[in-house]
């Protein structure tokens, strides 16, 4: 085939996407967004949608109306956006269908920003009495990579994606640079694995680079059964095709043909936009045979998984895709060797795919200046919890948690004290409110006691007993444990009974020496992180908070007297 | 074949997607008929090549969102993760037991409502979230917990 036509095929495809998302911005028609994703959703956005059309019907305004991602500031959700053509975007928070015909009529039917109405604004005019967009604390310190178009753009319109950059690094690759290439880049910009292990994503590309079978899988990872994270599907509702490119150049630089996006049945919202994104990808001819007239050919399809958190182990996901039991398996075989389906596979997380085409685009070397030591590029962290601020953000690495914490996210919400923070899920650890004076780095963290992990981020204030969340966290360890190693299996659940124990104020002296006996058994005799790291949130909670211990086992007292009260746990479990 | 089978035989070979297991069979099973009836097992078995209806049962009760009798006409889900749990889940379970008559996750005793724990339902900046009829609802309290689930009845 001929290369020069071929390049002016994505041009035309890239000119007509420009055109169209010129038109939105600046064409005859407002442009009103609201962000739709989970915590949108949550705050009930959804609900909002028919009202907004009907309050527009009834002022006779034709509007765009999309539905967007996250723009980070969930607390503020429902969050809406109005932008008059070639005019500032200017946003309204946690609006009510009350509020909706007044900031309808006023902005667009009197073009007036009323500014007891407005929240923030971005743009290029000044707005009196309402802040920049930029300016908010959540906002502030972000540099957005993986999030550039979450809330922004419309997660089901490819071409507000390739309008605002992409595919471009696709297109860059298939016709200018050749798989090792690509490989090359990904190693030099230094990006680790953000589900948590936090490997180096290059290499774990070349073991798969240097299998030679003919038939090869990229899978990408959106399990997240973390609590406390939501980040990966938060990528996946604001911003689809991030993922989908970067699973497409993944398997360009490993020479793969297959690839799956792998998401836990329920969460309809990525689903869906996952989905429509791979058929959107497909109309283009940005995924199938031929993509974009190369010889390089690449499949992709959403495999879906019940509900089970240890589905996010990497051989355990194999095993979901596949149709079984979501067990994890003996290795070796590694999975560059002997993966899904039996083939040679490469698994990466939603968050380190996502990051690929902007480091394609950009260059290795202009990701590697993000950052920290080695933890290059940036943290996607998701802040809930006593915080004032409830969101995602995207930060460099190196930025101090306590910052985050005080500055990003305001504080503790109300006249309330931090009491500690739990980071990485539920196997990662607690930290008291005296040790958060540490940078985002991998292993400050490790060092720490703590994961980084995933990016979830809870804080809690000085209401909250520890014993009583350990055992929270522990009841959900012992619930999710899939029962293939015994050491998880009893362990967890006899961990559990201990704890149970203390928070009835019934503990024993022995009981904490009891538990890191069963911790250590747990970390020598099981498969996966689920029973290795399932002692963690025990030992760091004994760790930082060894005098509330004391209280319950000693004392029995409970001070908060959070233990006191009725507590539930689910019925159904794998035991 | 009776209207039920049929039923179940379309779920497992409508899926769209090009890769067609036990798991995703089941799943598509439950989201057509919104549980798993005890001929799915059969069904799928016969579908799926190379599977026996054990290699099917191993699958099903793996998975802890498959249910095996029909869904209430109103589902409450109540999240239990670290959040929502720091953030009162436990109090706003308590209450769902109360308003529902329950003793713990279930029906109610005319059937109307079914009320499960959910790990994480992934809204955590709006903790604590519930989902009723698999809707997103966000910082619930005990007040508004009654409201929502009269209304959703």
């Amino acid at each position: 085939m001929d290369l020069v036509t071929e390049i002016n095929m994505f041009e035309s495809i890239a000119s007509a996407a420009s055109e169209r998302w010129n038109d939105l911005n600046s064409g005859s028609k407002p442009w009103i967004r609201i962000g739709t994703a989970l915590c949108g959703e949550a705050a009930g956005s959804k609900n909002l949608l028919p009202k907004i059309r009907s309050i527009l019907d009834d002022l006779k305004i034709d509007a765009n109306v999309s539905e967007v991602g996250c723009l980070g500031l969930c607390f503020a959700e429902p969050l809406m956006d109005i932008q008059l053509p070639g005019e500032n975007r200017v946003f309204y928070r946690n609006v009510s269908e009350n509020d909706l015909e007044q900031i309808l009529t006023s902005h667009i039917k009197d073009s007036k920003v009323n500014s007891d109405l407005a929240f923030l604004y971005s743009g290029d005019e000044d707005i009196e009495d309402v802040p920049r967009l930029e300016s908010h604390p959540m906002k502030a310190k972000e540099q957005r990579i993986s999030l550039r178009n979450a809330g922004d753009i419309d997660p089901y319109d490819i071409d507000q994606y390739i309008a605002n950059g992409g595919y471009h690094a696709l297109n860059k690759a298939l016709f200018e640079m050749d798989s090792e290439a690509v490989l090359n880049e990904v190693k030099d910009s230094g990006l680790r694995g953000r589900g948590g292990a936090a490997f180096s994503t290059g290499i774990k590309w070349s073991f798969l680079a240097s299998n030679n079978a003919p038939d090869k899988y990229i899978l990408c990872n959106c399990e997240e059964g973390d609590p406390g994270a939501f980040n990966d599907k938060g990528i996946l509702e604001s911003d689809p095709h991030t993922v989908v490119e970067g699973v497409i150049l993944a398997g360009y630089a490993t020479n793969a043909n297959y690839g799956y996006i792998f998401i836990r049945h329920g969460h309809d919202g990525p689903i869906e936009r996952t989905k429509n994104a791979i058929k959107q990808a497909y109309e283009k001819g940005l995924l199938g045979d031929n993509i974009l007239g190369s010889d390089f050919s690449f499949d992709m399809e959403v495999a879906l998984t019940g509900d089970s958190y240890v589905a996010g182990e990497e051989t355990a996901l194999m095993e979901a895709i596949e149709g079984k039991r979501s067990m994890p398996r003996y290795r070796p075989p590694f999975p560059a060797q002997v993966g899904v389906f039996g083939k040679p596979t490469n698994i990466n997380n939603v968050k380190s795919l996502s990051y690929v085409p902007e480091i394609i685009r950009n260059g290795g070397q202009w990701f590697s200046e993000i950052g920290y030591e080695q933890s290059k590029g940036t943290a996607i962290l998701c802040l809930s919890g006593a915080l004032q601020f409830t969101g995602m953000i995207e930060v460099p690495m190196g930025l101090n948690l306590k910052d985050i914490l005080y500055e990003v996210a305001g504080g503790v919400s109300g006249d309330r004290n931090l009491k500690l923070v739990q980071t990485g899920g539920p196997l990662g650890g607690v930290l008291n409110a005296d040790n958060i004076d540490l940078v985002l780095d991998y292993e400050t963290f490790r060092n720490a006691g703590a994961i980084l992990g995933s990016g979830g981020i809870i804080a809690a204030d000085d209401r909250t007993c520890i014993v009583d969340l350990t055992r929270s966290l522990i009841a959900f360890c012992q619930y999710e444990s899939c029962g293939k190693c015994f050491p998880c299996r009893m362990g967890m659940s006899h961990l559990l009974e201990v704890i149970e124990r203390i928070c009835d104020l019934e503990g024993t002296d022995e009981d904490l020496d009891l538990m890191r006996n069963i911790g250590e058994n747990m970390q020598a005799g099981s498969l996966c992180g689920h029973g290795q790291l399932g002692f963690n949130p025990v030992a760091s909670a004994i760790k930082y908070f060894p005098e509330e211990f004391n209280q319950h086992i000693i004392g029995h007292t409970c001070l908060t007297k959070v233990c006191n009260n009725q507590r539930f746990s689910p019925t159904r479990t794998r035991r | 074949m009776d209207v039920l089978t049929t039923a179940i035989v379309e779920a497992v070979r409508n899926q769209e997607q090009p890769t067609k297991t036990v798991l995703s069979s089941l799943l598509a099973i439950q989201d057509a008929m919104g549980y798993i009836p005890k001929q799915s097992m059969e069904v799928v078995a016969s579908e799926v090549p190379n599977t026996t209806v054990n290699d099917v049962w191993a699958v099903a009760s793996f998975y802890p969102n498959f249910k095996f009798e029909p869904r209430s006409q109103c589902t409450v889900e109540i999240c239990w993760g670290p959040t929502c749990h720091i953030a009162g889940a436990m109090e706003i379970f308590g209450e769902a037991l109360n308003v529902l008559e329950l003793e713990t996750e279930g029906k109610t005793s005319d059937g109307s409502v079914e009320l499960d724990f959910n790990t994480c339902l992934g809204a955590c900046a709006q903790a604590p979230v519930i989902s009723v009829n698999h809707h997103l609802i966000g910082r619930v309290t005990k007040n508004t917990l009654k409201d929502i689930i009269e209304k959703s009845k």
